[in-house]
């Protein structure tokens, strides 16, 4: 994640199926980081490919300028079905970040030693607060605070400016749903 | 009806690259937008539909895309900034126009946010369409000027200066973009840009009132006449790309291997040049912004020393031969592309740099 | 001595490049007329097609377009709306407006954009030499229907005015002829109405085709083609206001 001066360059991909709020997700993270003054780019997949049931999106948050939007090897994985992880985890960077949805993948994931790895029950957290539509928003909140670059009260912040109006009444949920996922990570045991 | 509420911005947005082209559109004062639906440029249209009411001013699906450059030729005829957004296949259909609005020698901006083909090819990103874009696409002798950005922020910054070259030289002008640059968000900063001093628009079509008859066409039967306005076109066009070249360069001048790559591949060329200069790797960049005119003379320039040049594209090797042509024998063209929706990544490009350099050594 | 034609100002005092007993120069002269007598010369802008009539800028001395085969009804939308106080005309001929350029009349029509749209139906391709167009006649000779059209190979004469006038995008539709002194009245009357709707800003398209002879593809002398619109034409292109 970090550059030898310990400049911040995170490459990160999020990714699961149609309907669990991957691009939602990944837009708020951008959101964020503009606003907290770094640099982003993201790159959401689209059109057909996410009709086919995949979905995904790749973020590169930096504190200067950067070059390639397209991420080649991930430092972070965050992902929410089985298929995503066969997909990019061998992808991910030694000493990178897993993070995966434990409610829906019942493996273990076969990773290098050197990454961290979070197993995250991010449905059955989002059911806990209401509905599972916040499991994206508890991935998110475990994600920003394992890597802690960017803090949750930024996010919650963030989070009317890329929900449209009509979904404005669901952000107290979404505000709860980081909380819970940042709060699971804190005291998350990890490999 | 003018209600100017263009949201200029003093603060940096989050948007994707096709938002951002469509907002800047607006505030350069497009007047006018036709357009077909096609993948991955959707969210022009549905950008300017909204917008472009709030403002005033026009927007129409059209039937076709044949339909849609024809409208532009139109609204453009009576001196109106017009414009209109497609992808490959999309653009294929609407050459006959371009042509007509070079031989009738009427400004307009056509996008293109490319996408993979021959034929229906797929919606991925790809830069297959050099060749069409910078050859003139159409029948006829003629260029239009291509616009290459990347990023979202260039895809705003570059329409102000499509809407000025169009209306100064009277001629068709091309954004060439792909579909990442479209789909990407990026923070933009949108500002209104001061216009360039343009040339009156006389010979537009606004009814013959108190002047002579105006008319625009590009029938010219008589011996000699097309003759003469083709020239005239030569000679626009040299003095065009005698003015108006745009590329940037990194660390050429102390480098033994120049990649060069225009649009969303610059952009992992940057990335896979600061890599190598990390390994001590003597490699720079360049990146043309405007692909017609071509930055033939930098290239050139470059090429007087003996370095190799490796063309990176999303094709399967197209500006390539504008790179050979510029070099001119003088040092060794490299190609390396991916086709049909392949993006290469940073590691991929690096490694063509290392194999390159350690045989160049050799 | 009594002036029995006087030239219409918009009607340039040039002579014309179409062949004796053409319907073409006959039109434009109505057109001219038309222009003058509701006083819109100096706010109208005409589209001329690719076809006999192409250089018809030459003779309508208001501002004028010349567009691509068939894509005028395209050009004059991206005009009108960009200028909703101009008045604006296309002038196509029927390879131009009911073959290659089917699509974009259609579609005017069927959005309803405020234009006029004078259709020159004179059954063949005049321009390219004689060849067959969609409302050539049945057992008619041309240079690509040599044993004359047959409607099991190259369908029957196409009704333009019959299938626009089903789009509630369409507010007037006429069909004329050029085939003797009481029509070409008429026909001029139809082309005043057309032009008046879009003067009122009535919300649709307006189009008059007129039934025009080429005597030369049609390889008759002036009288005799005149004469053939009157018999034969009309049977395929019933004359009279359609909508
Ligand atoms: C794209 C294209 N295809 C073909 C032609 C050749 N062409 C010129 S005029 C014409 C037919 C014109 O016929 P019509 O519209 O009936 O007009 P007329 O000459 O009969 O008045 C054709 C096919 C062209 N100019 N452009
Ligand atoms: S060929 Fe026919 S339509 Fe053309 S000018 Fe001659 S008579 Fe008129
Ligand atoms: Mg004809």
């Amino acid at each position: 994640m970090q550059d030898t001066k310990n400049e911040l360059y995170e490459e990160l991909i999020i990714a699961g199926f149609g309907g669990q709020g991957i691009m939602l997700a990944g837009k708020l993270l951008a959101q964020t980081a503009m606003n907290c003054g770094r640099e982003v780019t993201y790159m959401p997949s689209y059109g057909a490919e996410v009709r086919g049931g995949t979905a995904n999106c790749m973020l590169v948050i930096a504190d200067n300028e950067i070059a390639c939007p397209v991420v080649g090897k991930p430092d972070s994985l965050v992902v929410m079905n089985k298929a995503s992880l066969n997909k990019f985890a061998p992808i991910l960077k030694n000493n990178g970040l897993l993070i995966f949805n434990s409610s829906l993948i019942d493996i273990e994931p076969d990773v290098d030693e050197s990454i961290e790895v979070i197993r995250l029950p991010a449905d059955e957290l989002a059911v806990e607060l209401g509905s599972i539509k916040a499991a994206n928003m508890v991935a998110l909140g475990a994600y920003l605070q394992a890597r802690g670059f960017l803090d949750i009260e930024s996010a919650i912040q963030a989070l009317p400016e890329i929900l449209a109006e009509r979904y404005h009444k669901t952000l107290p949920l979404n505000s709860e749903a980081l909380r819970r996922g940042a709060q699971f990570a804190a005291g998350a045991i990890r490999r | 009806m003018k209600v100017n509420t263009e949201l200029t911005t003093t603060k940096r947005v989050l948007m994707c690259g096709n938002e951002a082209l469509a907002e800047a559109a607006i505030i350069a004062g497009v007047d006018a937008y036709f357009g077909y639906p096609i993948t991955p440029q959707n969210e022009i249209p549905a950008y300017m539909a909204k917008r472009m009411p709030e403002e005033g001013r026009v927007f129409v699906q059209s039937e076709s895309e044949l339909a849609a450059i024809n409208m532009i030729f139109g609204a453009a005829a009576t001196g109106k900034r017009a414009m209109t957004s497609s992808s490959s296949p999309g653009i294929s259909l609407m050459q006959e126009g371009i042509s007509y609005l070079a031989g009738a020698e009427l400004p307009a901006v056509i996008v293109n946010v490319m996408r993979g083909g021959p034929g229906l090819g797929n919606i991925a990103a790809s830069q297959s369409d050099y060749f069409q874009a910078t050859r003139g696409g159409g029948h006829g002798d003629y260029r239009t000027i291509v616009l290459a950005p990347a990023s979202a922020q260039e895809m705003a910054d570059v329409m102000p200066l499509a809407f000025d070259l169009a209306d100064q030289y009277r001629m068709p002008v091309m954004i060439l973009a792909d579909g990442l640059l479209g789909q990407m968000m990026e923070p933009v900063l949108l500002e209104k840009k001061e216009k360039r001093k343009l040339p009156p628009k006389d010979w537009a079509l606004t009814g013959a009132k108190d002047r002579p008859q105006n008319i625009v066409r590009s029938l010219w039967l008589k011996e000699g006449v097309l003759e003469k306005l083709n020239e005239k076109l030569q000679a626009r066009y040299a003095q065009i790309a005698e003015n108006e070249v745009l590329c940037e360069q990194y660390k050429v001048e102390d480098s033994d291997i120049v990649l060069i790559a225009y649009g969303i591949s610059a952009r992992i060329v940057k990335s896979a040049v600061t890599k190598a200069r990390k390994e001590g790797i003597k490699a720079g960049w360049i990146r043309p912004v405007t692909l017609w005119p071509f930055p033939s003379e930098q290239i050139s320039k470059a090429a007087e020393e003996l370095r190799i040049f490796l063309t990176v594209e999303l094709s399967c090797g197209q500006m390539v031969e504008d790179v050979k042509l510029a070099v001119a024998g003088k040092s060794p063209v490299l190609f390396f592309g991916r086709t049909g929706g392949g993006v290469p990544t940073v590691d991929d490009v690096l490694n063509q740099i290392r194999q390159l350099t350690i045989k160049h050594k050799s | 001595m009594k002036t029995v034609f006087k030239r219409t100002p918009t009607y340039k005092d040039v002579p014309t490049h179409y062949c004796p007993g053409c319907g073409h120069g006959i039109a434009h002269r109505l057109l001219a007329e038309v222009i003058d007598e509701l006083d819109i010369r100096d706010r109208t802008i005409g589209i001329a097609p690719v076809g006999c009539a192409v250089l018809e800028y030459d003779y309508i001395d208001v501002d004028m377009v010349e567009v691509a085969h068939g894509r005028a009804p395209a050009v004059a939308t991206g005009m009108k709306r960009t200028n909703p106080d101009k008045i604006i005309f296309s002038y196509q001929g029927d390879g131009d407006l009911a073959s290659i350029g089917a699509g974009e009349i259609l579609h005017a029509g069927h959005r309803g954009e405020q234009i006029t749209v004078i259709f020159i139906n004179n059954a063949v391709y005049g321009m390219t030499g004689g060849q067959m167009a969609p409302t050539t006649m049945l057992n008619q000779v041309t240079t690509t229907t040599p044993k004359g059209r047959n409607a099991v190979e190259q369908g029957y004469p196409m009704q333009v005015c019959e299938l626009l006038a089903v789009l509630p995008g369409t507010i007037y539709i006429e069909r004329c002829a050029m085939s003797n002194p009481a029509a070409i009245k008429n026909a001029k009357k139809a082309l005043r109405h057309a032009f008046e709707l879009q003067v009122e800003g009535a919300q649709g398209m307006s189009l008059v085709e007129i039934l025009s002879p080429c005597p030369t593809y049609w390889r008759m002398n002036p009288p005799d083609a005149m004469a053939w619109i009157d018999r034969e034409m009309v049977k395929a292109f019933p004359l009279g206001k359609i909508k």
